[in-house]
């Protein structure tokens, strides 16, 4: 009884790494263990099964011929851009508007953001009603005497992808409202009182001094969103299919296709590395520096 | 000035209030279309009110509707989420506290790798998982179980719930870690004793943040279940894309409202703890 501290220490050593161990296994194992396994598979011939014989870039060249995946490619660069700038500026917009001490403030919040409760599914399942050609929006717009009005993007190959941006948008941008709310509530009220008393315009103020403070918001956002982008599958599985055609694809359909419909193993496994290197060369720039902030902060 | 002033004050409501129906519509139509008959929906607009309320079309998704070959609607569906929601969010939330609580108040030579290591699992795509996880299920004869199912999102949540949770320990001092050690207190007790008391809104936010991902999640659903074990997210999808020759957009609707249900509650009755959910980490900068 005369060491409880050699005792105290041996555990204080210990447990920490002891019950960390789980997790760290989890994720050495299952995340990067996988992420191995499948980026060997993207070397192989697999098709309906798994063949672990080497065969090269087979796959890649396979790819990078494949009109259908630079089909999904252009369209994830139409979606990004689209998706991204759009919910940027409807975020920060009602942001703003939502910052000059609005009555009802909590309740017009809650309205924005409920979206982000549900699903990509039962967005995409009910945009799909609203959007169908015939019965929703283009019957609507008849019934109010815009008999020419047409709108049928959901089954026309070359605006289809549009459609997806118009449900996303729906979905999310009243996240980014909430996230630039949040910010413009952190920003120095002292700093705003001087330049008002500099006779700054209120345009002025938040071009100047409150937007540029938001810096960091606008890069996680920016994270977030084109994380978001970038793993979209359920919103165009629900909305359009990928169709007509595979005229909306995107990288994660055309995977989901390839790798569990039409049998294509290897194939599938090389886009997804596409995609993972894709989202690691936004993403670990991103942490690399946040980490880094974190030891000197 | 005070007349200007009041037509910018009558157009910023103007513009907040357009924007409230814009997010508002789509609710709108999906309630009232999942109320009226087929019939009225071919006679009306999307707008129009419906003329006789029916809860036929819910009670048709809930139990008859087609999903692909079965007929059986979407109870079954239902159960199953739930079913895989409440162990996967207990488990990764119980992990990601343990970790947290290790990664920022027991750091030791090594563990901020490791906290780099869990942190990528947040961004990462999933689908460069899909394929070996459906072999090594198949292998533990747990393809196209629940069990499969809670056991992929304990992997993929745990990252999130460690970063949740290890955010917020760093916001504990470590003063209060310290003296508790003086006194005698050892690694559990603390845990138990004191940090844990402290980590109610945490734990809220991160129940919140796993129980809406979980329940909303529709790519594992679809690539490791089939049949029997098939979540709400698949069934919803699985029956608004089955082709009948007369399409139900009421039955689809009720359906979609069925599947957002369980996710709608929780942000009306926690919704400050959802909106913390969702900008938690965010929002550090």
């Amino acid at each position: 009884m005369s060491t409880p501290n050699a005792h105290y220490g041996f555990a204080e050593r210990w447990l920490p790494r002891l019950v960390l161990a789980p997790s760290f296994l989890l994720t050495l194992v299952f995340l990067y263990g996988f992420i191995a396994w499948n980026g060997y598979l993207s070397f192989t011939n697999s098709r309906l099964l798994p063949n672990y014989e080497w065969a090269g870039l087979v796959q890649y060249a396979t790819l990078f011929e494949n009109e259908r995946w630079w089909v999904a490619v252009r369209n994830l660069g139409v979606f990004a851009v689209l998706f991204i700038g759009g919910a940027m500026a409807i975020g920060i917009t009602l942001a703003i508007l939502l910052d000059q001490k609005v009555r009802g403030e909590g309740a017009i919040r809650t309205l924005y953001l409920y979206p982000m409760a549900l699903s990509f599914v039962v967005t995409g399942t009910a945009w799909k009603w609203m959007l169908n050609p015939g019965l929703g929006l283009e019957k609507l717009m008849h019934d109010w005497g815009f008999t020419s009005f047409t709108f049928d993007w959901l089954v026309n190959s070359d605006m289809s992808i549009y459609t997806v941006v118009i449900a996303g948008l729906w979905q999310s941008s009243g996240f980014v409202m909430a996230l630039f709310l949040a910010g413009l509530r952190g920003v120095d009220d002292s700093i705003i009182k001087a330049a008002q008393i500099d006779g700054a315009t209120l345009p002025r103020i938040y071009w100047k001094i409150i937007l540029p403070a938001l810096r960091p918001v606008v890069f996680s956002t920016l994270m977030i969103l084109s994380h978001i982008a970038i793993k979209s599958f359920d919103l165009v599985m629900a909305l359009t299919g990928g169709g007509p055609g595979f005229s909306s694809d995107l990288p994660a359909t055309f995977m989901y296709s390839m790798a569990f419909t039409r049998g294509q193993t290897g194939l599938g496994a090389a886009s997804a590395m596409m995609m993972l290197a894709t989202v690691a060369a936004i993403v670990v720039p991103y942490l690399y520096s946040e980490l880094r902030k974190d030891h000197h902060g | 000035m005070a007349n200007t002033d009041r037509i910018w004050r009558f157009a910023l409501y103007g513009a907040l209030l357009f924007a409230a129906a814009y997010y508002l519509l789509p609710l709108y139509v999906m309630v009232t279309t999942s109320v009226k008959s087929v019939e009225e929906i071919r006679a009306g607009n999307l707008l129009s009110m419906p003329m006789a309320v029916t809860l036929d079309a819910w009670s048709k998704a809930w139990s008859t509707a087609c999903t692909g070959v079965s007929c059986n609607g979407l109870s079954g569906y239902f159960w199953n989420s739930v079913q895989m929601v409440i162990p996967a969010v207990a488990i990764s939330t119980m992990l990601g506290a343990i970790n947290g609580y290790v990664l920022s108040k027991w750091r030791f030579w090594g563990s901020e790798v490791v906290f780099a290591m869990i942190l990528f699992g947040v961004f990462m795509p999933f689908q460069v998982l899909l394929l070996p996880m459906a072999q090594t299920l198949g292998m533990f004869g747990l393809a196209n179980t629940t069990a499969g199912l809670v056991f992929v999102h304990v992997v993929c949540g745990t990252a999130s719930t460690t970063l949740f949770f290890r955010n917020y320990y760093v916001g504990i001092p470590d003063e209060l870690i310290k003296a508790a050690r003086l006194d005698g207190a050892g690694f559990w007790r603390i845990f138990w004793r004191i940090i844990l008391p402290m980590s109610t809104p945490i734990i809220m936010v991160t129940l919140i943040w796993q129980f809406t991902q979980i329940w909303n999640d529709f790519l594992f659903g679809v690539v490791f279940a089939s049949g029997d074990a098939q979540p709400i997210t698949v069934g919803l999808n699985n029956l608004a894309n089955t082709s009948t020759s007369v399409k139900e957009y009421n039955v689809d609707m009720a359906a979609a409202l069925i599947a957002a249900l369980p996710t709608i509650l929780v942000y009306v009755f926690a919704g400050k703890y959802f909106v913390r959910g969702l900008t938690a980490g965010a929002v550090k900068g």
